[in-house]
């Protein structure tokens, strides 16, 4: 008999693949939970792990089990020093028994619901399926690690996975036809010699040349077709994440029309945004200009929870940005991107000024400015900031309408491509 | 001499080589011991699968996980410091983070005592093949991997659903079931099918053509004895089930099946590795093996473990641990009381009638047999009855003289599994017309199963047979209380 002793320590995430079955199932109870995260958190916050609670309802099992209350129920109590043979005790009614009304099913002592936290890939995972990027999209935004690599260029070493074939047979040909040649020429060495030999008539160094020239007749075969010094790998390149600054500058009208499902949606939108700021700067500062008919920089609590009353004038949003820009983040220093959501109501004059506006005093700072109109399009035409903006022909710029949580992808997609 | 509260793996090797030593004085024969220090993550997920290091995967086990790991995070309930399972080599699972005392405490506890329990006990012997379990589980698992590569994730996660929706009454409880062969199971395996698929071909072609007076005579019911084992009768008899559904109806109730013994012995169980750790730990200690410090906080866990508060439910290690200490007094210091209630036993020699015990009982007889008058005097159990609509409590039996017998038998009742599972039993299915099949519920003492639960499972069951099935619930007289 001999007994073992095994340290299992090391063996992890065992658990893995039935969390992700869990996971699956409980899709629609989580993406509700994810609804009311996406609502409480910060942009900042978008990015990290997070708990949720699941109600123990969405995930039972059931199977045959007896009724607690029905029918003639006898227990064996331990402690007793107080009753006798004939006494009676009321239920209790926390234990579920409810005066014998039936109300308890022997499971009230369990809670009702249950906390897990979801990490940072499981819940942007059940982000982004309500926002359908696509797949490559998804991976770039999920993938964490600060060094990516590109394919470039091809290196004499390397794992035999990546081996490059047409540049190992270009290499191979390469030194074929140089060995060949090299042997051509030694071999009219080596006649020339018997050559001269001959005509020295001495034996013994006519037959050392005819055994040099034999042997070298006999070489061409050794000439092997893959050698090891003919093997080109493909190479990746390490490249570094752009160690700059960015700042990402959101802009909405928050007047009355703004309601909160346009609220949602701009939201998302600035959150995709910003996920997808992280993954290409160091560092991304956040700026918030809320405004009606004037603006004001708030923090993000009072951006997406602060109510104002007022007309809507864009300009003056776009004037503080410009303003913002001016004191704090130099184009020289930062890469300024600016995310703008709005109904796209606006009065007057306001529309064409805030186009014009853009396109001279903002736009050749500005890397990226995306305007993303939320909530229902109109019936008939346009909105009036839409008929402006559309005017703007400019690389840096792009606009879309997003009346739905699918549409938020496309309207930053010409962002990622351009990136990517 | 062990001391301090730091170990490494030899340590545990020392320890358990130790305790051999003196287990080998008390005739204490086991399986070979396979000790795995594991962490609190790895203590999850054994809890998820009774222990088993080897399982197939499905969701319910995810959600386990979760809800175990939630209690255990936010504090509300500790890991247990062991677990063990039947299995030869018997793999014992230590936690990481027991301190030297905990591991000189579980390991007498599960390589000597539960150990010996399932090597020794007549239900592990006769009911179990701790040889053949991991590698029936292994093939389980890859048989269920390979299902959902063959017919697709979602359809054998309903099948799964369902199936374990029916695990309680995937048992056979009289019947030794057979051995279980992992060779033998692939092998037979496509044999099975392939008369399955025979057999339902020609039950096909029987209803088509017209048939003779004979195979005709009208009212043969079928089947002839009511059939206890639902899984089974589903597996053999279902007749929409596709082969891959019908092996994964044979794969759950044998899982389930091989936890049979392990339920019906609870209280022995637990008691005999609460004995047997407390007695090598001492005989450790006499021996100058662990120091003072050792063994006083194995005494504190100890006492921790067998503690039996007031007016709750029954401790099973407190029952067990108060249970064989009372045999091991009535073997030695007999009373005429005992001599009275317990003559086999009074005066004999202990080890011998703790072997002769721990191989022949299981909970319920266990109790019949050997609870003391003392026992429950010492524990002041009382016996209290309520009915359906009363809102009180009855005070039926103390422990007197008197109330002793009746307490003993209810206690013993209140262990028999058969009373906490619903007997749900296929009494007819009606193959020659509807296909309709129908379930019986043998109601004891106005027993009625819970409604909603009911209902949902029986929608699981109306998926796996794919005809009508109809569930009465019936008193001992017969007659019908509930239709479901």
């Amino acid at each position: 008999m001999t007994t073992v002793i095994v340290d299992r320590r090391a063996q992890k995430g065992k658990s893995t693949a039935n969390r992700q079955r869990v996971l699956k199932r409980l899709d629609r109870a989580l993406k509700a939970q994810v609804d009311k995260l996406v609502a409480r958190h910060k942009l900042q916050e978008s990015d990290r792990a997070v708990e949720v609670t699941i109600e123990r309802k969405d995930v039972t099992e059931p199977h045959f089990s007896l009724d607690p209350v029905s029918g003639l129920t006898g227990k064996i109590i331990p402690g007793n020093d107080q009753y006798r043979v004939g006494d009676k005790i009321p239920h209790n009614p926390a234990q579920g028994r409810g005066g014998g009304q039936g109300a308890g099913d022997g499971q009230a002592d369990e809670e009702d619901s249950f906390r897990f936290v979801l990490s940072r890939e499981e819940y942007l995972s059940l982000l982004f399926d309500e926002l359908e990027l696509p797949a490559l999209v998804k991976k770039e935004l999920l993938q964490i690690d600060e060094t990516r690599f590109k394919r470039g260029g091809v290196v004499r070493y390397g794992n035999p996975g990546s081996v490059c074939i047409t540049r190992t047979f270009k290499a191979s040909l390469g030194r074929r036809i140089a060995a060949e040649a090299q042997h051509e020429e030694a071999l009219v060495a080596a006649e020339a010699a018997l050559v001269a030999a001959r005509e020295s008539a001495n034996p013994a160094r006519i037959q050392a040349a005819e055994l040099a020239l034999k042997d070298l007749r006999d070489t061409p075969a050794e000439i092997p077709f893959l050698d090891p010094v003919d093997l080109r790998h493909r190479a990746l390149i390490e490249i570094q994440t752009p160690c700059t600054a960015a700042v990402m500058f959101c802009l909405m009208d928050v007047s009355s029309s703004m309601d909160e499902k346009r609220k949602d949606l701009a939201k998302r939108f600035f959150t995709l945004l910003y996920l997808f700021l992280t993954r290409k700067y160091k560092k991304v500062d956040l700026v918030f200009i809320r405004h009606t008919d004037q603006a004001q920089e708030v923090d993000e609590d009072t951006f997406f929870n602060g109510t104002q009353a007022g007309s809507t004038k864009v300009l003056s949003a776009l004037a503080k940005m410009n303003e913002i820009i001016d004191a704090r983040f130099p184009a020289s220093k930062y890469n300024i991107f600016g995310a703008q959501a709005s109904d796209g109501d606006s009065f007057g004059g306001d529309s064409t000024e805030s186009s014009a506006y853009l396109l001279s005093q903002l736009l050749p700072y500005a890397r990226y400015f995306v305007y993303a109109e939320v909530g229902e399009r109109p019936v008939q035409g346009t909105t009036s900031l839409w008929a402006a903006y559309r005017a703007i022909k400019s690389d840096h710029f792009n606009m879309a309408t997003v009346s739905a949580r699918s549409e938020v992808y496309p309207a930053l997609a010409k962002l990622f491509q351009r990136e990517n | 001499m062990l001391k301090g509260s730091e170990w490494t793996l030899d340590d545990l090797l020392g320890i358990e080589q130790m305790c051999a030593r003196h287990a080998a004085r008390y005739r204490l024969d086991t399986f070979p011991n396979q000790l795995e220090v594991i962490s609190s993550e790895q203590m999850l997920d054994s809890y998820v699968s009774s222990g088993l290091p080897v399982n197939y995967g499905h969701w319910s086990f995810g959600k386990h996980f979760l809800i175990e790991n939630a209690n255990y995070r936010s504090g509300a309930n500790s890991l247990a410091y062991e677990i063990v399972i039947n299995t030869d080599p018997c793999i014992a699972f230590l936690m990481e983070d027991n301190s030297l005392a905990m591991q000189a405490l579980v390991i007498p506890h599960a390589c000597f005592g539960h150990n010996s329990f399932s090597k020794g006990n007549y239900l592990f012997r006769q009911w179990t093949q701790p040889d053949a379990i991991l590698d029936y589980m292994l093939f389980a698992r890859n048989y269920i991997a390979d299902c959902e590569e063959r017919y697709g994730f979602e359809r054998v996660e309903q099948t799964l659903d369902a199936l374990h929706a029916l695990r309680d009454q995937g048992l056979d409880k009289y019947k030794r079931p057979s051995r279980l062969d992992t060779r033998k199971e692939r092998v037979e395996q496509a044999k099975r099918l392939a008369a399955a698929q025979e057999t339902m071909r020609q039950a096909e072609y029987y209803s088509l053509v017209p048939q003779s007076a004979k195979a005709t005579k009208a009212d043969t019911i079928f089947p002839a004895n009511p059939e206890e084992n639902l899984l089974y009768f589903l597996e053999k008899h279902a007749p929409k089930l596709e082969p891959w559904q019908r092996e994964l109806a044979r794969i759950v109730r044998k899982i389930a099946q091989y936890f049979y013994p392990q339920r019906q012995t609870q209280v022995m169980n637990e008691g005999w590795a609460t004995f047997w750790h407390h007695r090598l730990i001492n005989d450790m200690y006499d021996a100058g093996q662990i120091d003072q410090g050792i063994l006083l906080e194995c005494l504190h866990s100890h006492t921790n473990v067998i503690r039996q508060r007031e007016y709750s439910g029954l401790n099973p290690y407190a029952l067990g641990f108060a249970a064989w200490n009372e045999i091991k007094r009535v073997c030695e210091k007999p009373t005429d009381e005992d001599r009275e209630y317990l003559p086999d036993v009074a005066g004999k020699d202990w080890l011998e009638t703790f072997h002769d015990i721990m191989q022949n009982y299981r909970d319920e007889s266990f109790l019949l047999q050997f609870l003391t008058p003392k026992l429950v005097r010492d524990f002041r159990l009382m016996n209290i009855q309520t009915r359906e609509g009363l809102d009180h409590w009855t005070v039926d039996h103390t422990a007197s003289p008197e109330g002793f017998k009746s307490i003993r038998s209810q206690l013993s009742a209140a262990y028999r599994l058969e009373s906490a599972m619903p007997e749900i039993s296929v009494m007819r299915y009606a193959h020659d017309t509807d296909r309709k099949l129908f379930l019986q519920h043998q109601s004891y003492s106005g027993k009625m199963l819970l409604k909603d639960q009911a209902d949902q499972t029986l929608k699981h069951l109306r998926w796996l047979w794919g005809f009508d099935v109809s569930l009465e619930t019936v008193d001992q007289n017969g007659a019908t209380l509930r239709i479901y």
